[in-house]
């Protein structure tokens, strides 16, 4: 379904992702970690289609991906995810507005059924009880739930998660886990999740991709750009594999952290 | 003995502090007029409370010999009249320049070296023009306070769109949103609050352009009787008159902040962003 064939991204001198192919079918759920630095919140700034790539071809079923975000690829950002003036349940009746002509308001039975499909879905996050609360009254928790449900409410064929849960409490992460994956398995849409959680990514989803420089140059931090090193089945993943990665990652971030000031645009 | 920089009044204390300098201009107005006025009892620089509370009794309640009218009440129903229209003109333009130019780079690559250079011209050095083209009539003075202020908040609107988390107009268009759904859902209703700030910031500037505008060419209007009454010297109408226009801002303001604080919870809150 998505395909990338030798993609590439520099900004300028600086090379942040390289030779980057692979193939992911429907229903994958893939998570995406390494070190910061390392371009993964690129790439997925590239399936979205606010960055696209200065080399290479990234393909959804056979067409480049639109340079513009469009509904059949959802998002949830780490924050600002929600729209602040709207109540929880406005937020997301707003997004069945956003899927029909118009200028953005539904009367009549469209707001109705609207109202009646955005109260199930409320009810599967858990936010029944909060369908009145702006966001600014909101948890972490309950705001990242309310941008999933958002997200998930026209029904789009891939779900973008970048870094969704990096600012939970440990606890409230793990409540998080447990919804994404039963919405993924209820749903059977294709999802990529950035994660700096290393653990995270090694039992959420399907798939695991690791993103690190092969190459680093300390004279020229910019010279090579990272590359998916490691793309793992979750579930056979030894031990020692995860040790290996673990360490790798870290190696990395030290790199990058040394060379920072001008790695990253 | 704690540093003067983490020394903070109580409440109690905050309030007498902040009541002392106006009890203690208070008192030297009084000791002053009161000086003067036993020296000279004509005197017309310092008059006694009673002498304006004379001078505004009758200006307020007693019907003008030359037009029939309630003086007071007729100058404060113009000189509104004129700053709402203009007010409003003002923030109508200012908001959608500021949004189209906040939200569209194409309309903004076009219009902001223009509003960057009109924003530049003092508006009162338009003030003839405006006198030539309108006439002297109430246009002139109205488009005087919209032009001196649309400016100021179409930029401080075009900044106040350019704040809005990048995130969030993403977010639309993955749900499927077209330019003009972001436009109407997503940052016009976010920027409603920040309209009103702004007015409440360029209010000052409007009643700044009023009373220059009646000062010059009026019939009516508290700019006008201010500068009428100077001929004869008449500080027993001056001074009262600028404590109203004082009391009007004062109130206005007041008023524009409360209504944004109903209007509007998610923004007074802080959930801004």
């Amino acid at each position: 379904m998505i395909e990338a064939h030798n993609v590439s991204k520099a900004y300028g001198d600086t090379q942040v992702l390289e030779r980057i192919s692979m193939n992911v079918g429907d229903g994958e759920f893939i998570t995406m970690v390494g070190a910061s630095g390392c371009g993964k919140s690129t790439f997925l700034k590239m399936l979205l289609g606010t960055e696209s790539p200065t080399g290479g071809e990234l393909v959804l079923d056979g067409k480049p991906i639109p340079d513009e975000p469009g509904p059949d690829r959802g998002i949830v950002f780490q924050q600002y995810s929600v729209f602040p003036h709207l109540s929880v349940l406005e937020n997301v009746m707003v997004a069945c507005a956003f899927s029909r002509p118009g200028i953005g308001w539904l009367i009549g039975n469209a707001r109705l059924s609207a109202k009646r499909q955005s109260m199930e879905l409320l009810e599967r996050v858990g936010l029944t009880a909060a369908i009145n609360r702006y966001p600014h009254e909101l948890s972490g928790g309950m705001k990242q739930r309310l941008a999933i449900a958002q997200a998930l409410i026209n029904q789009p064929r891939i779900l973008l998660l970048d870094e969704p849960f990096g600012a939970l409490d440990p606890g409230i992460r793990a409540d998080m886990h447990e919804l994404v994956l039963q919405l993924w398995r209820e749903t059977g849409l294709t999802v990529f999740m950035v994660t700096h959680d290393l653990k995270e990514g090694f039992y959420l989803g399907t798939r695991l991709w690791v993103f690190d420089k092969l190459r680093n140059d300390p004279q020229a931090p910019g010279a090579f750009g990272a590359t998916i090193t490691y793309d793992l089945k979750v579930g056979e993943v030894d031990p020692e594999t995860y040790d290996t990665i673990s360490s790798r990652v870290h190696e990395t971030a030290r790199a990058v952290e040394e060379t920072l000031p001008e790695v990253m645009p | 003995m704690k540093r003067l920089i983490n020394l903070a009044p109580s409440p109690a204390a905050r309030l007498m502090l902040g009541l002392l300098p106006f009890l203690l201009l208070l008192l030297l107005y009084l000791v002053a007029s009161d000086a003067r006025l036993t020296e000279n009892p004509g005197d017309k620089l310092l008059p006694a409370f009673s002498q304006m509370g004379d001078a505004m009794e009758r200006l307020a309640t007693e019907p003008s010999k030359r037009s029939g009218e309630l003086v007071f009440w007729q100058d404060t129903a113009s000189s509104l009249q004129r700053l709402g229209l203009g007010v409003l003109i003002a923030a109508v333009l200012g908001l959608l320049v500021g949004m189209f130019t906040g939200a569209l780079p194409m309309v903004s690559a076009s219009m902001s070296p223009l509003l960057t250079v009109i924003s530049l011209v003092p508006p009162l050095a338009l003030l003839p023009i405006l006198f030539i083209v309108f006439g002297l009539g109430e246009v002139s003075k109205v488009a005087l306070i919209a032009i001196g202020i649309t400016p100021f908040i179409a930029r401080d609107l075009q900044q106040r769109t350019r704040e809005i988390p990048a995130e969030q107009l993403v977010k639309a268009q993955t749900l499927g949103a077209s330019t003009t759904q972001i436009l109407v859902r997503v940052v016009l209703p976010q920027l409603f609050p920040r309209l009103i700030d702004s007015v409440r910031l360029s209010l000052g500037a409007g009643w700044l352009f009023l009373i220059a505008a009646e000062a010059i060419a009026a019939t009516d209007g508290l700019g006008y009787r201010i500068f009428l009454v100077r001929r004869y010297l008449s500080m027993d109408v001056i001074l009262p008159y600028v404590a109203w226009i004082t009391l009007l801002a004062f109130l206005f303001d007041w008023v524009l902040r409360q209504s944004n604080r109903r209007l509007f919870p998610w923004y007074a809150q802080g959930g801004a962003s």
